[in-house]
C-alpha cells in the first residue's frame, strides 16, 4: 500500500505529476437553486480543476431538480477529489462518476452524445463537398442561402470535433456546441 | 405554531429558537430594522464590535470555547467585505458561524446601489453554505437551515444575507421543529467494518502513533474524553496538530508535544518511523506533512474524519472511517475492550525508549538570557502563573503563535483559540474578546506579538465598553518575528520591511483606551509583572519587551521531510543559510 506513497505528487516540490491522466464524466444531480451552477463552477476554478465540457438544465421539474454533467480530465485521485468536494456542496443531492460505472459494468464508456451547429459560408465546388460530407456524418440542414449552410450534428465528441475539423477549409466560420450530455447505458436509473 | 411578524421580528426570534445569547456586530444602514428589533429585547445581548471583522473574529473566539456557533451581524457592503477574513478564517479551521448580513432591497439589487455588493458571490468560496433571501415565506427555513448547516457535519461559516426590503416585509414564521434537510445529512457513524479492521491492525502494530486535529475538539468534549481513554488503553503515543491541542493533556505520559514544521522532533520523527498511523480529525496539511514523497514512508494508515473529500485529498490512506470522532472512538474503544486485543508489549517498550532518546534531543530548547527576556521564557513564566487557574489562551499569528504552542501546555479541550488554516495576523485580540463574553469567569489571555496586534487594535474600545478584563501580553521584538526569519532563511538576511520603524508606547495606548498598561524588559522583573497583570481587574496590555532576533526552532525548512528537521543546537548562521533548497524556496 505504501509503494504508492513513494512516488505520490509532492506539493512541496511541484514533481512532475507520473500519474496518468484520465478523462471521466460526473453527473451531478442538484437543486435548481439560485447561484448552484455558480458553486459547482467556482469549486473547479477556484481548486484548479479542468472542465473539458459542462452542461446544465432542468431535468425534473416539479422536484425542482437540475443535472449538470461535467467532462474533466484528472489523475485518479485528483477525481476522487473532484466528486467528494462536489458532495460537499450544500444543495448537491447526488454525484455520480459515469465513467467509473461504465468500468463498473465492463463498458468502455457511458452513453454521451453531444450537439453542434456548424456554420459554412461558400459558393461553387466547396459548398458542394461541404453537403455531401453532411450527409455522410448524417449532418441535417437547418438553414441555408445560396451563399451558406447551418448544419445540425448530433453525436459522440470525436465525432462532432471531426466535423467540424473537416469543414474547417470548407469555409466554416461559426461553430456552437452544446457540451456533452451524458447517461448510463442499461435499463436502470442512477 | 405559526406567527405573523416581519422578517426583522424573524431573526431575533429564531436566535432565540436557536439557544442564542450573543450577537456581535456593527449596525448600518442595510440592517437597521434588525438593529430597531434589537433594542425592544433583552434575551439577546448585542456586542458592538470596531470593525466587522473583528465581529467575526470575536464570533470565532466565542465559537471555539464554547462548541455553540458564533453569531454576527452586519450590514451590506463594506459590512460584509470586511467580513470576508474572518468568514475564510472559519471556513478554513471549521469554525461554525452564523453571519446575518443586510442587503440594499431587493428591486436595487444589481443596480450598484449605494453600499451594495454581491455578498453571496464574494462570500461563496469562504463560507459552507449562503442564502440571499429574495421572499419573507423563505426566511424562516433559510434561518434554521443556516444553524443546521453551521453546526452539523464538519462545522463551518454560513452566511444569510437579507435585503432590507424583506426585514420590513410580514410572514408567517415556524419554529425550526423537525427540519429535515433535503440533501445535507452529513453522517455520524463510522462503518463497524472498517472500524474493526482498524481496531486490528491497531493491535497489530509495532510502531503506532496517534496523529490527531481540530475535528477532536469540533466533535465536542466527549470525544476528547474518548481519545484519553483509548490511549490510555492502548498506551499509544500521541501527537497533535496546532488546531488540536488540548484535546490530550500536556501533562499526559502518551504526550509528544506538538508535530509539523514547528513541532517537537520527537513527535516528527515519531510519526516518519512509525508502521501505523492512527490520524483522527486532521487532514494533512502542509505545514504538518512536510515533504510528501518522504512523508512516514513506512506506514499504514487509518484516517478518521467526517469530511470524505479529506480521505486522500494530500496523503493516500490505507483505512479511511467516515464519522464523527466522538461517534467512531466510541465503537473504537467498545470494541478494544471486548476484544482480547493488546499491541506486543515488547515492541512498545522498543518503540517508546526510541522516542525517549528523540525526546532528550531537547528540541525545544533555547539559550536563556540574564540580559534579554527570551520569548520562550517569557511563555514558560506565563505558563507557570496561569496554569492553576481557569486559563483560555488566544494568539495571533507568527512566530509567537508557534511559541505560545510549544511552551504553554494545554490541559483541556476549548481552551486553546488560534488562527490555523488560514493564518489571519490580527485574530487573537477579537478572539479573546469573544471568549470572554462567553467566559466571563475565565482568565482569557491572547498571546500576541507587536506586529500582530495592531491589526485590529480598535477592538481595545469593545472591551471597554462591556468591561472584558482580556490581557495582551504582546512578545514584542520590533520585528515581523516569523515574516524576518524566512527572510533569513530565504533571502539572504535581507530584512524587506520587516520591521516596523515606529510602533506605540503600549502602555500609553492602554492607558487611552482606559486599560492598564505594563512594560518589562529584564528578566528579573517578569514574574513581578506577570503577578500585576494577572491582578488587574482591568483589561491589560503587557508590553514584553524580548530579545529581538530569536529564530523560532525547531523547524522542518520548506521542501524537507520529517526527519530533516533544524535543530536548535545546530541552527548556527550557516545552517540556517543553506537550510532550504533552491526547490524549497518557492514554497510558502
Amino acid at each position: 500500500m505504501n509503494a504508492q506513497n513513494i512516488n505520490a505528487p509532492s506539493a512541496y516540490f511541484m514533481a512532475e505529476v507520473s500519474e496518468k491522466l484520465e478523462t471521466h464524466t460526473l453527473s451531478v444531480l442538484v437543486d435548481n437553486e439560485p447561484g448552484v451552477l455558480a458553486r459547482v463552477i467556482g469549486l473547479f476554478s477556484g481548486r484548479g480543476y479542468n472542465i473539458d465540457s459542462l452542461t446544465v438544465s432542468e431535468t425534473e421539474h416539479e422536484k425542482h431538480l437540475s443535472r449538470i454533467t461535467i467532462v474533466t480530465t484528472g489523475t485518479p485521485q485528483v477525481i476522487e477529489q473532484i466528486r467528494h468536494q462536489l458532495e460537499r456542496l450544500v444543495p448537491v443531492h447526488r454525484v455520480i462518476d459515469l465513467t467509473v460505472e461504465a468500468h463498473r459494468n465492463n463498458q468502455d464508456k457511458p452513453l454521451e452524445r453531444e450537439l453542434a451547429l456548424v456554420k459554412v459560408a461558400g459558393t461553387g465546388e466547396k459548398r458542394l463537398e461541404a453537403l455531401r460530407l453532411a450527409d455522410a456524418f448524417r449532418a441535417t440542414v437547418i438553414d441555408a442561402t445560396t451563399e451558406h449552410f447551418v448544419f445540425e450534428i448530433t453525436g459522440r465528441t470525436n465525432k462532432v470535433e471531426q466535423f467540424i475539423s473537416i469543414m474547417g477549409p470548407l469555409g466554416l466560420i461559426e461553430v456552437s456546441r452544446t457540451g456533452v450530455a451524458a447517461l448510463q447505458r442499461g435499463g436502470k436509473a442512477l | 405554531m405559526k406567527r405573523e411578524m416581519t422578517g426583522a421580528e424573524m431573526v431575533l426570534q429564531a436566535l432565540k429558537d436557536h439557544g442564542v445569547q450573543h450577537v456581535f456586530g456593527y449596525p448600518g444602514g442595510a440592517v437597521l430594522p434588525i438593529y430597531d428589533e434589537i433594542i425592544q429585547q433583552d434575551d439577546i445581548t448585542h456586542i458592538l464590535v470596531r470593525h466587522e471583522q473583528g465581529a467575526g473574529h470575536a464570533a470565532e473566539g466565542y465559537a471555539r470555547s464554547t462548541g455553540k456557533p458564533g453569531v454576527v451581524l452586519v450590514t451590506s457592503g463594506p459590512g460584509a467585505t470586511n467580513m470576508v477574513t474572518a468568514l475564510t478564517d472559519a471556513m478554513l479551521d471549521s469554525i461554525p458561524l452564523v453571519c446575518i448580513t443586510g442587503q440594499v432591497p431587493t428591486h436595487l439589487i444589481g443596480n450598484d446601489a449605494f453600499q451594495e455588493c454581491d455578498t453571496v458571490g464574494i462570500t461563496r468560496p469562504c463560507t459552507k453554505h449562503n442564502w440571499l433571501v429574495r421572499r419573507i415565506e423563505d426566511l424562516p427555513r433559510v434561518l434554521h437551515e443556516a444553524f443546521y448547516v453551521a453546526t452539523s457535519g464538519r462545522p463551518g461559516p454560513v452566511v444569510v444575507d437579507i435585503p432590507k426590503d424583506i426585514q420590513f416585509a410580514t410572514g408567517e414564521y415556524e419554529g425550526p421543529n423537525n427540519i429535515a434537510h433535503k440533501t445535507y445529512r452529513p453522517r455520524l457513524k463510522g462503518d463497524m467494518s472498517a472500524i474493526r479492521q482498524a481496531v486490528e491492525l491497531i493491535a497489530s502494530a509495532r510502531r503506532p502513533v496517534l496523529y490527531t486535529g481540530g475535528g477532536v475538539i469540533n466533535s465536542g468534549p466527549a470525544a476528547s474524553q474518548l481519545l484519553r481513554e483509548f490511549v490510555e488503553l492502548t498506551g499509544i503515543p500521541i501527537t497533535s496538530t496546532l488546531m488540536g491541542l488540548g484535546a490530550y493533556p500536556a501533562s499526559g505520559k502518551s504526550w509528544l508535544g506538538m508535530l509539523g514544521m514547528h513541532g517537537t522532533y520527537e513527535a516528527n520523527m515519531a510519526m516518519h518511523d512509525c508502521d501505523v498511523m492512527i490520524a483522527i480529525g486532521a487532514r494533512f496539511d502542509d505545514r504538518i506533512t512536510g515533504r510528501l514523497d518522504a512523508f512516514s514512508p513506512g506506514s499504514r494508515r487509518i484516517h478518521i474524519d467526517i469530511d470524505p473529500s479529506s480521505i486522500n485529498k494530500t496523503v493516500p490512506v490505507d483505512l479511511p472511517i467516515i464519522g464523527d470522532v466522538a461517534h467512531v472512538l466510541e465503537d473504537m474503544v467498545r470494541i478494544w475492550r471486548s476484544s482480547s486485543l493488546k499491541i506486543d508489549q515488547s515492541a512498545m517498550k522498543a518503540w517508546t525508549g526510541q522516542i525517549d532518546t528523540w525526546r532528550a534531543r531537547n528540541s525545544l530548547a533555547y539559550r536563556p538570557s540574564e540580559d534579554f527576556i527570551m520569548p520562550q521564557y517569557a511563555i514558560q513564566r506565563l505558563y507557570e502563573h496561569t496554569k492553576s487557574r481557569n486559563t483560555i489562551i488566544t494568539t495571533e499569528v507568527g512566530q509567537h503563535q508557534m511559541w505560545a504552542a510549544q511552551f504553554y501546555g494545554f490541559e483541556a479541550p476549548n481552551r486553546w483559540l488560534t488562527s490555523g488554516g488560514l493564518g489571519t495576523m490580527g485574530y487573537g485580540m477579537p478572539a479573546a474578546i469573544g471568549a470572554q463574553v462567553a467566559n466571563p469567569d475565565a482568565l482569557v489571555i491572547d498571546i500576541a506579538g507587536d506586529a500582530s496586534i495592531l491589526m485590529n487594535i480598535q477592538e481595545m474600545s469593545t472591551a471597554t465598553q462591556y468591561g472584558l478584563p482580556v490581557k495582551v501580553f504582546i512578545l514584542n521584538n520590533q520585528y515581523m518575528g516569523m515574516v524576518r526569519q524566512w527572510q533569513q532563511l530565504l533571502h539572504g538576511n535581507r530584512l524587506s520591511h520587516s520591521y516596523t520603524e515606529s510602533l506605540p508606547d503600549f502602555v500609553k495606548l492602554a492607558e487611552a483606551y482606559g486599560w492598564h498598561g505594563i512594560a518589562v524588559d529584564k528578566p528579573a522583573d517578569l514574574d513581578d509583572a506577570i503577578e500585576e497583570m494577572l491582578a488587574s481587574p482591568k483589561a491589560v496590555i503587557f508590553d514584553c519587551r524580548v530579545a529581538n532576533l530569536a529564530n523560532c526552532f525547531p523547524m522542518i525548512p520548506s521542501g524537507k521531510a520529517h526527519n530533516e528537521m533544524l535543530l536548535p543546537d545546530e541552527a548556527n548562521d550557516e545552517a540556517v543559510a543553506k537550510a532550504i533548497s533552491k526547490e524549497g524556496k518557492a514554497l510558502v
